[in-house]
């Protein structure tokens, strides 16, 4: 047996911070019999437990593969600092929650990576479980590496030290994963026989089964694969219909992140936001129809007893029946003065979608702490640029609607280092800002509040952005200080954050496989946490880059030209690189184009998921008829 | 049903009942706030019509009565909850034990006073055992003991708010003895003040003691109130 004891856990665990993140046995967590069960899951979540268990993603899969038979899964978050210093001291391995076994025992270990910030502590949590962190290193005595989420596709940066990547919605993907792994393990396959077989399942990339060849200028020449069950392009997988709701989630005893229920009531988003890599990744859009999701709320009340439930989407109030839907669940669930407390809330809300009549569904349930809207750029031309076209009447009018309803703070999300913008456009910025607060003190007085965070813009791989360099750190801080400098006084709080962090999450989102060097090396000099601003440590990522030979302006501030071949080109999100492209150049002439549910745009999603769309009705995704058009 | 009956929908608590409850080893690192948040959704679940505070973010009407340092088990925690309609306290462990996690138990419910002062401000005393492995014979923890208790006071530091605080154990400490326990280790029997005035905590005892390096475990057995007396 090589649980870890009782005994030993409990020296430990009074002497950190907060214990319950390592101790399990929330309300729905499953413990299966280990010895019965023929393929073993470590659902690996590489930040603190609680940002993991707000990780839908994770929650999904968790729920999935603990349904199937003789499948178990179990979760390990990446310990706090404190933990790692104790468990080091003592010899311990990193082990799950459930039934405290070293990762290392499991056959397969599952990493959600949403974005790059992460990837120092996926190093350290194989690190602290006592495997070997390159892929190359391990073999058939060492559980598989798999990742998946929003950041793998660009998988690249990462493919020294995952041995398979999981591309688009996982829920079908991990089930084809674990018939592979117990297939494998019957017939007693090697690490290489059973990747090749992995290589071979729609949607699972295995990075060392290509090669990537350079040119003289450091640019990607040609990415060829190496086996032939290696697919080229490696394309992401998608359920054609949103599989069933998760309404069974582990309910935390700690207060983490988001806790509260959460029903995903839309996957994808039609609006084309040049700069948002999920409204890309993510296509097509599929609705659950209302009487699922209403199904479904009443069970995760039930089976939770949580007293707010999230409306999951990208856009919500583009969900087609979202007054219908939040009106159902008004009826069903709220309304105090019947006794009814749960809360509903709809974290994505486009300003031009959400109705007087959804607010007034809202004020019944919501809590009323606060409001967000994410107009991204304050002035008309640049909102040409990014293709996020609303009118400032149109905030003020929702903004005035919102305040009378007794919302006192209203958050709004811009962005700074757009291309083409100037200090014209971030001095808009505080003008939209104030004229919010005005029409707050309006309404309500002293107590209107506005909050405003401005965030860096790092052009994403798969965006008609990718072609865009990061903005200049002198520009940027000049930026951020004329914000710091005029966004103040009473009823205004402004959050920005730091270039240093910025810096680090542009040059791992468009970073080939040669970077691996420097996270390997930028993890042995401590990095790690990297999204932590107190725990980010600038100098041992700067000496990594310096010891490699890397250049981090190459991969950051350099244009590149339309016809560059990027590290991410042979891994296919649906959306061809020639739409992307016509996209970027529409940008650059300041045009926009309409929300793609009116107007198809050919993206390449429906000539991508042909077979997937077949035999669908017509309204199934988001996408519009397409008549005379051979895709 | 009158008409009558039909009032209670508006949200008024209708009866206010108090549980003792048992908090055990799986639930020994979650701290108060997140054990009251665990009994709020535990109640949800079991269907129990939880009565509401009022004002511009409702709470249900829970109140524990004693928050239990963290890695502490208790075998005799309280609290008390207001419902909108009345339900017969003798079915109710039962009723709840199927939504209640692994560590938490309900020992016993009862009816209690709807208007009477919250439970909190009733505490008077707790009593703790701690099992202490250490290589001394029983008597020298006595002497100990005994030694600790003679002087007038004891200045400890903790954190409150933030702040190293000094302040006196001493007149926290009501009674300590020491009882043999099994395989050789001892078994710390003590009583601590616990009241709206102050509280002593059992592992500050046993450091002042001597008695933390090693291994111990803390399980609160016993909670005094006013009204006992």
């Amino acid at each position: 047996m090589s649980v870890i004891l009782h005994e030993t856990l409990e020296r430990i665990l009074p002497t950190v911070r907060k214990p319950g993140r390592y101790t399990g046995g929330e309300w729905n967590s499953v413990v299966k019999d280990w010895t019965t069960c023929q393929v073993r899951w470590a659902l690996a979540f590489p930040d603190i437990y609680e940002i993991g268990m707000s990780n839908f993603g994770l929650a999904i899969l968790y729920d999935m593969l603990n349904r199937e038979p003789e499948v178990l899964a179990e979760r390990v978050f990446a310990p706090w600092t404190d933990m790692e210093q104790a468990l080091r001291a003592a010899d311990l391995p990193l082990f799950s929650l459930e039934s405290r076994r070293p990762l290392g025992e499991f056959d397969v270990i599952g990493f959600t990576l949403p974005y790059e910030q992460l990837y120092t502590n996926l190093l350290n949590m194989l690190d602290m479980a006592g495997l070997p962190v390159l892929a190359a290193e391990r073999n058939g005595r060492h559980p598989l590496v798999i990742a998946g989420g929003g950041a793998v596709y660009n998988p690249e940066p990462m493919a020294d030290f995952v041995d398979a990547f999981a591309l688009g919605d996982g829920e079908e993907i991990v089930l084809d994963i674990t018939r592979a792994i117990r297939e494998g393990k019957e017939r007693g396959d090697r690490r290489e026989e059973l990747l090749r077989r992995l290589a071979e399942i729609p949607g699972v990339y295995v990075p060392r089964f290509y090669q990537v060849a350079y040119q003289q200028d450091g640019t990607v020449a040609e990415v060829r694969p190496t086996e032939p069950q290696a697919q080229m392009p490696a394309r992401k997988r998608i359920a054609s219909t949103l599989p069933p709701p998760l309404t069974r989630p582990v309910v935390p005893f700690l207060d983490t992140i988001h806790n509260r229920g959460v029903i995903e009531i839309q996957r994808g988003c039609t609006r084309g936001c040049r700069f948002c890599h999920a409204g890309m990744v993510y296509r097509p859009v599929r609705e659950r129809p209302v009487e699922e999701v209403l199904q479904a709320v009443d069970e995760i009340v039930a089976n939770t007893g949580y007293d707010e439930i999230a409306l999951l989407s990208l856009s919500s109030s583009d969900y087609s029946q979202i007054e219908t839907l939040v009106g159902g669940l008004v009826a069903r669930h709220s309304g105090r003065h019947e006794g009814r407390h749960l809360s509903i809330s709809l974290p994505s809300l486009r300003i031009e979608s959400v109705s007087v009549a959804l607010m007034e569904q809202l004020r019944e349930t919501g809590r009323r702490s606060s409001f967000t809207f994410a107009p991204e750029a304050a002035t008309e031309r640049l909102r040409g640029v990014i293709n996020k076209p609303i009118d400032d009447e149109d905030l003020l009018s929702v903004v005035e609607e919102v305040y009378s309803r007794g919302w006192k703070t209203v958050k709004l999300y811009f962005m700074i280092g757009h291309p083409t913008q100037t200090l014209d456009d971030v001095a808009a910025i505080v003008d939209l800002a104030k004229q919010v607060r005005a029409v707050g003190r309006r309404v309500l007085g002293r107590k209107a509040q506005v909050n405003v965070s401005v965030s860096t813009l790092v052009p994403k791989p798969h965006t008609p952005f990718q072609w865009v360099p990061l903005a200049d750190e002198d520009e940027i801080r000049a930026q951020q200080d004329y914000l710091k400098e005029n966004l103040r006084g009473p009823g205004l709080k402004l959050n920005w954050n730091r270039y240093q962090e910025t810096l680090l999450e542009a040059v791992l989102s468009r970073g080939d496989r040669r970077l691996g060097a420097a996270i390997l090396r930028a993890w042995q000099l401590g990095a790690r946490f990297d999204g932590w601003s107190d725990q980010f440590k600038v100098e041992a990522w700067r000496q990594a880059f310096e010891e490699t030979g890397l250049e981090i302006g190459f991969y950051t501030r350099r244009a590149r030209s339309l016809d560059e071949v990027f590290p991410w080109d042979h891994i296919d999100a649906g959306v061809s690189k020639r739409y992307l492209a016509q996209d970027y150049e529409a940008s650059t002439r300041g045009e926009t184009r309409a929300d793609c549910r009116e107007q198809c745009y050919a993206c390449g999603i429906l000539s991508a998921f042909r077979e997937e769309r077949a035999g669908l009705p017509a309204g199934a995704w988001g996408c519009p008829p397409v008549a005379g058009v051979v895709r | 049903m009158s008409g009558e009956g039909q009032m209670v929908a508006d949200g008024t608590p209708q009866q206010r009942l108090r549980l003792r409850f048992a908090k055990g080893e799986q639930l020994k690192y979650i701290s108060h706030l997140d054990l009251a948040r665990t009994w709020e959704r535990a109640f949800r679940r079991a269907g129990l019509p939880m009565a509401y505070s009022q004002g511009y973010n409702p709470r249900p009407r829970l109140q524990l009565a004693a928050a239990l340092p963290v890695g502490v088990t208790g075998r005799a925690e309280y609290l008390d909850l207001w419902l909108t309609e009345a339900v017969e306290p003798g079915g109710l462990a039962a009723r709840l034990q199927p939504s209640l996690p692994a560590g938490l138990e309900v020992l016993h419910a009862e009816e209690t006073e709807l208007r009477g002062p919250a439970l909190q401000s009733q505490t008077s005393a707790a009593e703790y055992r701690a099992r202490v492995w250490s290589q001394e014979p029983a008597e020298a923890i006595a002497s100990r003991i005994q030694a600790l208790l003679e002087v007038p006071s004891i200045l400890r530091q903790r954190h409150h708010k933030g702040k190293m605080q000094t302040y006196d154990l001493r007149p926290l400490i009501q009674t300590v003895i020491v009882e043999p326990g099994p395989e050789g280790e001892h078994v710390l029997v003590m009583r601590l003040q616990l009241s709206p005035q102050g509280a002593g905590r059992p592992d500050e005892v046993l450091s002042a003691l001597g008695l933390t390096l090693g291994h111990y475990t803390i399980e609160r057995t016993n909670l005094f109130f006013e009204f006992d007396k």
